[in-house]
């Protein structure tokens, strides 16, 4: 009868779980729905705080250069080794600038310097706005009839998504310079050979479909950061748990857009 | 300094039958309360008695559930987003915390509300304003300075100065002497009977400190179970013989000449 009775109560238990996971889910994806359509009220409304974009823009483009650099020229580098020897078993080494160059500017590089910047700049907006909000500056804007979203969220947003392509470009060059120097070390080509081959395989698709990618994740990144940052609660607890779902959120959300706009875009080859 | 008499009936803020709760917890339980033009106003109450959640109703920070908040003649919870912010133009806060933008110096923290809502204002005129705003304070010093630079009473005074830099007509001032020690706590104290005569603000003062409520206010109310138990001048709330009241006068008062016998 007992053990009966417990297990009615643990069966209602994971009832009410599972309904309030779904009433979450759903929760959540209507706040976030709201979060963006506020955004772009915002966006197109005057004034434009100019001047926090721009700087917004320097914090996360200028300072991310040093990591994207590295990471893109070591994956320059590591691509054209590991791409060597199944090319080397055809006899298509001369192939292997194009094949490079197509894997960085269609994949690599967008993936790549949008992992980063979610790692980076994604969890560093859900730190700053969530502390921001436990710390009641948030509030402090609000109440000296500023508008906070305007300054602290449209800004963030809007440089992240304008910065993304210009980084991920940036990426995609830097990585096909470590590829160069692979292949001028492994095979003798010249910079110009190198040039010609690696561009004669890209169209304007791929160049464009790259920054329509950036595009797409900039944008990702900086609603999943400052939304988790913007409605953190709970005090220092919240602040790392913010700055933790933005990354979380944004690589996940970025994967999902890359299989569609992958499917779409090879519809349009 | 000495506080003044108010002699007017003009209302600044009307509250009627105020409600909030969070969930199942009832904060605010029929919420009564005018305050007049020119008048200090202080609330003394237990910690989550929902002495702040009052003040951050009024200042629309939070929706109330049911009642009447009128402020300046406008139902705050009824206005439109853009009447609101006209309103909040009006109205001072300063927070417990202080809530200073800590990556924002002294005299960005100041600018930052002037220069988005007086676009008119020239750079000579946002100077002035700042320098001006800060003399008051008694921190012009402080101008180039980041708030993790300033002590706890320094930073309370530029979060009163960020607002006063407005010239708002309501001050709503969470916990102005909390965390602080007994010179700087009248320091505030002068501050905010300054404040109330020099920019002609009227009041609402959160505060446990009897001390604090003593000097400033005109009227004292005590918040009990998300009701007021008495509103009144603070002779007439304290010769009250509510045990709660009594508590309270007896903790700040009684403890503390104790304290200082010992």
């Amino acid at each position: 009868m007992q053990s009966n009775l417990k297990k009615t109560g643990v069966d209602t238990e994971n009832k009410y779980l599972i309904s309030k996971s779904i009433d979450d889910f759903f929760g959540g994806i209507y706040n976030v729905s709201v979060f963006i359509i506020r955004f772009f009220r915002e966006a197109f409304s005057a004034p434009v705080e100019w001047k926090e974009i721009i700087n917004q823009c320097y914090q996360v483009g200028y300072q991310s250069l040093a990591l994207v650099s590295l990471t893109g020229f070591i994956t320059g580098i590591v691509f054209t080794k590991q791409s060597r020897p199944s090319l080397s078993a055809f006899g298509a080494n001369s192939w292997l600038p194009s094949l490079v160059t197509i894997a960085i500017i269609r994949a690599l590089a967008p993936l790549i310097t949008s992992l980063i910047a979610a790692g980076k700049v994604g969890s560093n907006m859900g730190a700053e706005l969530g502390s921001m909000k436990v710390t009641e500056q948030i509030d402090a804007m609000e109440v000296s009839a500023t508008n906070p979203f305007k300054f602290l969220v449209v800004t963030r947003i809007t440089a992240i998504t304008l910065m993304m392509p210009i980084l991920i470009l940036y990426t995609g060059l830097v990585g096909m310079m470590g590829a160069y120097l692979n292949v001028h070390q492994n095979e003798s080509t010249s910079f110009l050979g190198f040039v010609a081959s690696a561009f004669k395989s890209i169209v304007f698709i791929d160049i464009f479909s790259s920054i329509f990618k950036a595009t797409c994740y900039g944008f990702t990144i900086g609603v999943a950061g400052c939304y988790q940052g913007y409605y953190a609660q709970n005090g220092t607890q919240g602040v790392g748990r913010a700055a933790n779902m933005a990354v979380v959120l944004s690589m996940f959300l970025i994967f999902i857009e890359e299989m569609i706009i992958v499917q779409v875009v090879n519809g349009f080859r | 300094m000495e506080n003044i008499e108010i002699d007017n009936q003009e209302l600044v803020i009307s509250i009627k039958d105020l409600k909030k709760s969070f969930g199942n917890l009832n904060v605010l339980n029929g919420i009564n309360i005018d305050v007049l033009k020119g008048e200090n106003i202080a609330i003394l109450g237990r910690s989550g008695s929902g002495k702040s959640v009052l003040i951050k109703i009024i200042s629309g920070l939070l929706k109330p559930d049911s009642g009447l908040v009128k402020v300046l003649g406008q139902e705050v919870d009824k206005i439109t987003e853009k009447e609101l912010q006209a309103l909040r133009m009006k109205i001072g806060f300063s927070f417990q915390s202080s809530a200073l933008y800590d990556s924002m110096s002294v005299r960005e923290n100041l600018e930052f509300p002037l220069v988005r809502n007086k676009r008119e204002l020239n750079e000579k005129e946002v100077n002035e304003a700042i320098e001006s705003v800060l003399d008051d304070v008694g921190l012009s010093q402080t101008i180039n300075q980041m708030p993790s630079e300033l002590s706890g009473g320094q930073k309370k005074r530029i979060g009163i100065a960020r607002t006063l830099i407005l010239k708002p007509e309501i001050m709503l001032y969470d916990e102005p002497t909390s965390g602080l020690d007994p010179i700087t706590c009248i320091e505030i104290n002068n501050l905010i009977l300054k404040v109330q005569q020099q920019y002609k603000t009227s009041s609402i003062i959160i505060t446990h400190d009897l001390t604090c409520a003593k000097i400033t206010a005109n009227k004292v109310a005590i918040l009990l179970d998300g009701k007021f138990l008495t509103i009144g001048n603070f002779k007439e709330v304290f010769s009250s013989n509510d045990a709660n009241v009594k508590a309270f006068h007896d903790y700040n008062f009684i403890e503390k000449n104790e304290n200082t016998e010992k």
